[in-house]
């Protein structure tokens, strides 16, 4: 075959096949992270809203992309995010297993979300303060998680949606030494995806 | 799971062709794909939101996730098309356990949202 010929073909397909780009994005909770991108050629780190790189043949480039930009070649891409998932979260009268008026009411909200979601799930997530063992934590934790998956199955929830977890006082709200009561770390969070 | 599904796509499991419809669960190994006309979004147990435009290839290589303690892994590879992410709390807890990767790059992320987009035709 003829040189300049084949080398045509090959940067055809080099060219159609080895482009790439990334755009880093804000975040929904108003904050930017950071991407890092690794190649044979090094590292390239992202971490400004929309900062983004290309890369070809000719190598990586840097540059700035815009909210204009973005809708235009990933406005079908970002059309499709599943929604963001929600978190609620429940309080227990003192030294018991009752939920406190406001927190009953919440109960309503979160079922509603629920059935209105697309295949919802549903995590629910019991936590402790620290007074007590690890261990024993991790029981009253998942007994309070379960407590609550109950309540959300007799008002009408689907039990397969539905998944009780422990995470004992490993999860504080509010961070205390060991041995501390603090009633903002006795919750059931209830995680909505 | 998947949470939203427009037009033509699909899920290769074991050799096998599912369609990628609401509800369907989406595991370990599975290359989802896009048709022209499709487009995808798929929410992984802990929280991580993805989303394909059309004509894309995506695969689950990798993910567990610990409940309670939250400990896990997540590797999802593009082979060609557009992905968008949104990462979730393993990223958040342990960004170092969290990778996405093109034919030829690895992304590192840190608590954010980005696009990849794979230009090409591979269908592999």
């Amino acid at each position: 075959m003829n040189k300049a010929l084949l080398l045509g073909i090959v940067t055809a397909f080099l060219g159609a096949c080895a482009s790439e780009r990334v755009v880093l994005l804000p975040s929904g909770d108003g904050a930017t992270g950071a991407v890092a991108i690794r190649d044979k050629a090094g590292e390239i780190r992202l971490d400004q809203p929309y900062a983004a790189t290309r890369r070809t043949l000719g190598g990586n480039r840097v540059y700035q992309s815009s909210p204009q930009e973005v809708a235009e070649r990933y406005g079908q891409t970002l059309a499709a995010q599943p929604p963001r998932p929600s978190a609620y979260v429940l309080y227990f009268e003192t030294g018991g297993d009752v939920l406190t008026a406001e927190s009953q009411g919440a109960l309503k909200v979160i079922r509603k979300e629920i059935a209105e979601r697309p295949a919802s799930e549903v995590q629910v997530i019991g936590h402790t303060d620290r007074v007590g063992s690890v261990e024993g934590n991790d029981r009253l934790s998942l007994k309070r998680a379960e407590l609550i998956r109950g309540v959300l199955i007799e008002s009408g929830v689907d039990a397969g949606k539905l998944e009780a977890i422990g995470r004992g006082e490993r999860d504080p709200l509010v961070a205390t030494a060991d041995e501390v009561g603090e009633p903002r770390n006795r919750r059931v969070e209830i995680n909505v995806r | 799971m998947v949470k939203v599904s427009r037009g033509s796509v699909s899920i290769e499991r074991e050799g096998r062709k599912l369609a990628a419809t609401v509800g369907t669960p989406v595991q370990v190994a599975d290359r989802v794909r896009t048709g022209e006309d499709g487009s995808v979004g798929i929410t992984l147990r802990d929280n991580t939101l993805l989303s394909a435009g059309p004509n894309s290839l995506i695969v689950i290589d990798r993910f567990a996730y610990d409940r309670v303690t939250q400990d896990g892994k997540v590797s999802v590879g593009i082979r060609k098309g557009t992905l968008a992410v949104a990462s979730g709390r393993i990223a958040k807890r342990t960004p170092e356990s969290v990778d996405f990767h093109t034919p030829t790059s690895i992304l590192g992320v840190r608590g954010t949202e980005f696009v990849i987009e794979v230009a090409g035709d591979r269908d592999e």
